[in-house]
């Protein structure tokens, strides 16, 4: 009979479920705070474009013999500019552009890894992460990435918080608005590149969009918002991690669908604003907040 | 990139003498259309102007410019003295319906956005920050919601909020875009209390507003603006049939009555999707014109 403790230190007695243990905490960790921004100024479509577009980036990265993250960086800030400057001063919808010039992208990756098909670039891996083959190197890069990301979220923490709520008022009090839009699109492509190796292109969206999501049905301000988000976010890794090391299921995956159970059960359980309890108790007078009197 | 990250480390200062705006032969286009022709006016510091004017006259882009959110296509902005760029004391309340309300901020947090461009870049609120708030929050009778999340109040309780947030930031200029329409009458009577403290204070107002009524009760001037300016004055000067069936055009009726001239209006609302019988009949219009033209 093995105890509770066994079951959760045996895993770790290969280092690379260590490694992939503590990438699977950062990652749940960043891409949940910053995921914050992502869907209070509604840019899930955007992150889910850029986390494709940045495939060319992967393949010439790996052609040259770099080490991905920075092909993925360059992609993505490439046609974060892109996708800003088409739609502030083309005529172009932003949904738009976005679907032009990220799908375009992604195509040209493609295009790309046919080309060099028979290497080891496997489009598996690029689509759904492997954080098992994560390195140590690796594990250093995500946490300089980290670390810069949460640096700067905390440095622009009060002109963010204007520009994503009320961008108007931004404007009005002379803020960088045009800076701190580029801004937020770098963020979130370097966040998308720490993600990359964990859950694959094809499910960053739901690492920065599932947890802050959950989050916001729990917390009513800012910071806490972020914190629970973060928590949320690892656990839902680890829990994932272990997941795919017991029951034997690809990780990334594992831990998307369990941040997606802990949506489920806060949109329903939730103290306040969950439907159940919306259900229970009838709603306040003031709850119709948005609507005219 | 110091002067990028800085745009005005120091607020544009005011030349005392200066009228608080002025537009001189300013035209303003919005998606190829010309929103606004050839305007020019001056306001002093002080003014309390109710900007009235059919749907699509350019109320909101008269805001825009007043704000420097829009530039001119031609013609010069000035507030206090120099274009409205280098200056943060513009206040500006947007109509009700613009903001995502579960967003999760506080009352206080909300207002406190007044203070952001002042606290500048890199820098925490301090003590007088958040006096500031506390103040602002008390003028308007908010102070005990402070901590309540702005999505939980009423859309007059969330109106007062964002005037306060005006006055936590100083500003000297405020814009309200239809501040007044669909609030409760506590909140309708608060901010107009407030309103007649700024005036005090000489705080600039222009209120955008389809409430003639309202105009000219509580606004000792009326803009009447269709694209162009038609008339800018005391309300009995403003108000008459020729000046309103000029802003108004088709969009209003003049009755000879027995009682007198009778003016009814569709000056309301909705999108412009609404199509309204020509006798449409706002009694509020009507009352106030018939005063004015006894």
């Amino acid at each position: 009979m093995i105890s509770a403790l066994d079951w959760l230190l045996e895993p770790l007695q290969y280092s690379f479920m260590v490694r992939a243990l503590l990438a699977s905490l950062m990652v749940g960790m960043i891409c949940s705070t910053l995921g914050v921004y992502v869907i209070l100024q509604g840019m899930a479509f955007f992150g889910d474009a850029l986390s494709h577009a940045i495939l060319p980036g992967i393949v010439l990265a790996y052609l040259l013999g770099w080490p991905l993250a920075i092909g993925a960086l360059i992609f993505g800030m490439l046609t974060s500019i892109a996708i800003g400057a088409l739609s502030q001063h083309g005529d172009v919808r932003e949904d738009t552009a976005i679907g032009i010039i990220f799908a375009g992208s992604f195509a040209l990756g493609v295009a790309m890894l046919s080309r060099v098909g028979g290497y080891a670039v496997d489009l598996a891996h690029i689509l759904f992460g492997d954080v098992l083959a994560v390195s140590t190197q690796d594990l250093w890069i995500m946490a300089g990435l980290s670390l810069a990301i949460l640096a700067i979220i905390v440095l622009f923490y009060k002109e963010l918080l204007v520009l994503a709520f009320d961008p108007i008022q931004a404007q009005v009090l002379r803020l960088p608005t045009t800076f701190l839009r580029y801004l937020l699109l770098i963020l979130i492509a370097l966040t998308i590149v720490i993600a990359l190796q964990t859950v694959g292109i094809a499910l960053v969206l739901a690492m920065l969009v599932t947890p802050a999501a959950t989050a916001q049905r729990l917390t009513r301000r800012m910071r806490p918002m972020m914190m629970v988000a973060a928590i949320i976010g690892m656990t839902a890794n680890l829990i994932g991690l272990y997941l795919s090391y017991y029951v034997n299921i690809a990780s990334g995956p594992a831990m998307v669908l369990v941040a997606t159970l802990f949506f489920g059960l806060v949109l329903l359980f939730a103290p306040e604003r969950g439907l159940i309890a919306q259900k229970i108790k009838r709603r306040p007078p003031h709850s119709i907040a948005g609507q005219p009197e | 990139m110091k002067t990028f990250l800085h745009p005005i480390d120091q607020h544009q200062s005011h030349v005392p003498t200066a009228s608080s705006v002025e537009l001189h032969q300013v035209t303003a286009t919005y998606a190829g259309i010309t929103a606004l022709d050839n305007l020019s006016f001056t306001l002093h510091q002080g003014d309390q102007v109710a900007v009235v004017g059919p749907n699509g006259a350019g109320k909101s882009t008269l805001f825009n410019l007043i704000a420097g959110i829009v530039q001119p296509a031609h013609g010069q902005v000035n507030i206090y003295g120099s274009g409205p760029q280098g200056h943060i004391c513009v206040g500006y309340v947007p109509q009700h319906n613009r903001l995502d309300w579960r967003f999760p901020v506080t009352v206080a947090d909300v207002v406190m956005m007044g203070r952001v461009g002042k606290i500048g870049l890199f820098r925490w609120p301090r003590r007088q920050d958040r006096e500031l708030v506390d103040h602002a929050l008390a003028r308007v009778g908010m102070q005990s919601l402070a901590n309540r999340q702005i999505g939980e109040l009423s859309g007059g309780q969330q109106q007062r909020v964002f005037l306060a947030r005006a006055l936590a930031q100083e500003a000297e200029l405020l814009l309200l875009d239809e501040p007044l329409t669909g609030l409760d009458q506590p909140s309708q009577e608060a901010i107009l209390a407030l309103l007649a403290q700024l005036r005090q204070q000489r705080v600039t107002v222009l209120v955008a507003t389809h409430d003639l009524n309202q105009a000219a009760e509580h606004f000792a001037k009326v803009m009447l603006l269709n694209r162009r300016l038609i008339a800018l004055g005391a309300p009995q000067e403003v108000l008459t049939p020729h000046l309103l069936s000029q802003a108004y055009g088709n969009q209003l009726h003049v009755v000879h009555s027995a009682q007198g001239d009778l003016i009814l209006a569709d000056t309301c609302c909705g999108d412009g999707h609404e199509t309204y019988p020509i006798v449409a009949q706002p009694p509020k219009l009507a009352s106030v014109l018939e005063r004015i033209l006894a």
